[in-house]
Order: C-alpha cells, then structure tokens, then sequence
C-alpha cells in the first residue's frame, strides 16, 4: 500500500476527507489524528504568512474573518514558490470576488498597497543621485531628461482612501479618514518603505517617467496643476531617482 | 582579507536568526559562536534583510539553513528555487548549508511544511539523486537533516537510521541531527530515542540542532509532541544531548525558536545552557 504525495497533499487540503490510508500510529494502527498534525501545521503557517503580509486587513477585517478568508485563499491559492514573503499575491483578485467581502469595496486596494509596501522593502538596491543633480542642468536639457527611478518605488492609484485607511491603522493619531479616491507613492529611502499621499496628476508624471518618456513629455501627460518642483523635490529627498540621462 | 574561521561552523552554541534581535546580538554575543538563517528569507532581491545578513556575515559563520527544497519529493527539484540557491550561497559562501528530509512542494504548488516520506528502496533512491543535484549545483557538500514524524509508512522497510546512512554513502553528504525530532519522533512512534542515538552515524554530524516542542494527546490518549520551535528546549530533550555529545564529542550547537519568538534575554539563557552542555564534553 503506497500514499502519493499527490494523495497526501489532497488530504492535507480537504479536511472532509479521510486521512489516506497507509500511515500508522507507533502501535502499527491507522492512524486520523496524527494526520491531522499536517493538515494544521499546512493551514496555520500559511495563515500566519498571510496575517505577516496584511497587516491592515487584518486589523480591518479581524481575527477571525481573517483566518476564515485565509483557509480559503490557501486552499485555492496555493504558494507556487518556497519564497513566503511574496505568498498572498492574487489576494486582491481574490478579495474582489471573494462573496463575504462585497461590502467592503475598498479591501481590494488595501491589499494591493500592502502588496507594494512589501515589494518595496524586499526590491533591489540602487544608488540614488545626489539631490543637487538636478540643478545642474539647464532648462532645455532637464526637459529632456530621462529620469530612472529606484526598483523599490511602487505607485498604488485607487478610488477609495486607501493612504487614510493605511495611516488609521497603522500610526498613531493619525488624522481622520476623508472619504475620497486616494494614490500612493511608495518609496524606501533606505530601508523602510514609507507610503505618500499624491494627486493624479503625479502619479500620471510617475507612471510616464517609468515608461521612459523624457521629463517634459511626462509633464504635459501630468496636465494642469502639476507642480514639479514640489514632486521632483520629494523623490530625491526620498532617494527615489537612480540615474539621469 | 578572507577570514577561515568565519567560514566553518565552530563547536559553540548558534543560535537561529530573527532580525529582532539584531541589536542584541552585535551589542552583546556573548557565548553565541555563530548563527543560522532560513534560505528562503534571504531571497528576495535587497534591502534590509540582505544589508543585515552581509554585515552579520562579516563578524559571525553562517549556516544557510534550508526549508523549501523539497528533497524528498517524487517531482523533480524546482531549477528556479535551486537556482535562487545558488545565488544566495555564492555570494554568503557560508559555513554550512542544510536541508530536510521531508518534502513540501508537490506539483508545483508549496505547503510550507516539512512533510515526511516513507523509508525504501525507492525513496532512497530519490533523496539521494536530489541530494547529488543540489550538492552538484552548489559545489558543496550539504548535510541532511532528520525528520520530527508523527505517523509511520506501512510501506517502509528500513529505519531512518539505515535510510540515513544509505543516502550518506551515496551521497557523501553530512548529517544535521535534531535531538528535539529524535525525541518528538521516538515519543509519537514508541522507540527509545537513546537507541536511535545509538544507532545514528555520529561521525556524519555536522550540526546539531535543538528546539522546543508541544505536548498533545493522539486519538488514544497517548502522549503526540509536536514539534513546535516555540519554546525553551525540554529537559529530556538537554538529557539527549548530553547523551549524544558522550558519544559524538563537541558540535556546532544550535538553539532553533521560531514561533511566539522571545526577547533577547530568553535566547540568551538557552545559548548559555547549550554552552554549558558544550563545556561538559571531554576534549
């Protein structure tokens, strides 16, 4: 008598089924409980990976809605690499059709935030430019500057308050949620990903620069009332841009 | 300048790293000789957790410790993940890399648990030939580490002590020997964990670990330990060590906590227990 492990692992996955036969307590008998053992260490350690990786929806959603929401996000997503600090990818496909979270329209984004502030911190590193670079060049040739900018910048666009919901829970005093459409800039200036409330008029200029346009390109794409000293000043203060050409 | 003794594991207690307690451990080390690190959380492509483990890596040895490879899978190694490996451990150049025998990813998909495997012909066969892969992909010798179990194979005809020694003449690869599985595991299957210690190539080890584990109940009231990592190590599981280092003399020690993990001080009490369990070994 063999047990796959594609056995196995169907049973650690579905516990309405039999634990497959073919394993023995110490006394030689079949054996449920000590099957069990698997199917808990399974569930539990990647809830626990889960709740690591959203804190906010956690604290959104609570407990036990949490690790009800994760048994079924790991039994239909399953990690397809060893690598936990990236598990929880699909969640905000997931969230969106996920039939107890419909009433909470704005879970999709939060978690794509924590998505980003988790890549942020594990991206790669890059040497910023020093922040009188800019300075130097004159008005013509900053025109037409191609701007790189650090592997760890995400930028998260969302029409719920998702930087509001995000600094509620996570720092203290934070002021009160306004109820609005919200974009966040996620930078890491060395080590901690640090999110920014930005209008769409810079997230527009941002996502311009990472498709390669020159700076004045990306200002026209920005549109009216983009200030770009401000914006500019804000990524080299933040380490944001790696290389200018 | 290249520092040998940074890069074998010396016989002091290690501890496993958490980054909460970076500080602690620069400030103040102590007796802690070195430290090991989970393959698969330094993976990723910078930051802090890479930052860290360079600077660590430049004061203490470091044992690549690694829980996602799936040695004992009946699919073929994952190249990616062997090959994400392969990167980490070139560029650390490590005291010691370690593995599992157990696997944890079947058909592509991850379980992240260390699930175990029955012990045959067949199945000797297959660690042995991943364990040939991986020591040929990294260029190292690696050593292999018992399982904690909490059930058995009917279809199993060979103890793991013999399953052990068979991959280890196959391979050439070196053993980690976990005195807290040998004692979870004889408990949950009914042997004497001295007579595995009797048995266990003692020559082989490279590397013991010891951990904390969970006291439950199986469907017949006897006692199931589940080896949990979330606590001080238990008092008979210390009496196995010392049994074993009786036997094998002095080892790379190390202290494994990795659930409900403690302050510092806590850590620091079990490290300097480990010490003392070292010191107590003839030369």
């Amino acid at each position: 008598m063999t047990v796959s492990q594609k056995d196995f692992t169907a049973g650690i996955l579905d516990p309405t089924r039999p634990a497959p036969e073919g394993l023995l307590d110490g006394k030689g008998a079949q054996t449920s409980k000590r099957f069990d053992v698997y199917r808990n260490n399974v569930a539990v350690s990647l809830t626990d990976a889960l709740v690591a990786a959203f804190p906010v929806i956690y604290k959104l959603v609570g407990d036990e809605f949490f690790r009800a929401m994760a048994g079924v996000y790991l039994r239909t997503h399953l990690p397809d690499t060893a690598l936990m600090m990236y598990y929880g990818d699909k969640m905000p496909q997931f969230l969106k059709r996920f039939p107890p979270a419909q009433s909470l329209a704005y879970l999709p984004d939060v978690a794509r935030l924590e998505i980003a502030l988790r890549e942020s911190y594990h991206a790669g590193d890059a040497t910023p430019v020093s922040a009188d670079v800019l300075g130097t060049l004159a008005p013509e040739a900053l025109m037409a500057a191609r701007i790189s900018l650090s592997p760890a910048l995400r930028i998260v666009r969302s029409s719920h308050p998702i930087f509001g919901i995000w600094q509620s829970n996570m720092i203290a005093d934070a002021p009160a949620l306004v109820k609005r459409a919200e974009n966040v800039l996620v930078t890491r200036p060395q080590f901690d990903p640090t999110p920014h409330l930005i209008s769409d008029a810079d997230a527009d200029f941002i996502t311009a620069l990472q498709r390669g346009h020159a700076l004045g390109v990306a200002m026209s794409k920005a549109g009216q009332g983009f200030d770009l000293g401000a914006l500019l000043g804000l990524l080299l203060r933040q380490g944001a841009m790696t290389h200018i050409s | 300048m290249f520092d040998a003794t940074l890069h074998t594991l010396p016989h002091k207690p290690g501890v496993g790293y958490k980054p909460q307690h970076y500080s602690d451990i620069t400030a103040r080390p102590g007796p802690l000789g070195w430290l090991e690190i989970h393959a698969e959380n330094y993976m990723g492509d910078g930051g802090r957790p890479l930052a860290q483990l360079r600077h660590l890596s430049e004061h203490f040895p470091i044992s690549v410790h690694g829980v996602g490879l799936s040695i004992g899978g009946e699919g073929r190694l994952d190249p990616d993940h062997l090959t994400r490996l392969k990167h980490l451990v070139g560029w650390l150049n490590p005291a010691s890399f370690s593995e599992h025998l157990a696997w944890s990813t079947h058909d592509s998909h991850f379980l992240n648990d260390l699930l175990p495997l029955p012990y045959n012909a067949a199945t000797v066969t297959r660690v042995a030939d991943h364990i040939d892969e991986v020591q040929t992909a990294l260029g190292r010798k690696m050593l292999l580490e018992n399982p904690s179990s909490y059930l058995a194979f009917a279809e199993s005809d060979m103890s793991e002590t013999d399953f052990l020694k068979e991959v280890v003449a196959r391979t050439g690869c070196g053993l980690l020997l976990d005195v807290n599985n040998v004692f979870v595991s004889a408990t949950n299957l009914g042997f004497t964990p001295q007579g595995y210690i009797d048995a266990f190539p003692l020559e082989q080890v490279g590397e013991i670990h010891l951990g904390g584990h969970d006291e439950d109940q199986d469907d017949d009231g006897a006692p199931l330990l589940i080896d949990s990592h979330g606590r001080e190590v238990a008092d008979p599981v210390w009496a196995l060590l010392e049994y074993t280092l009786d036997r094998s003399g002095a080892k790379p020690l190390l202290i494994e906590w990795d659930t409900d993990v403690p302050e510092w001080p806590v850590l620091a009490a079990e490290i300097a227990r480990a010490a003392g369990a070292l010191n107590a070994v003839p030369a």
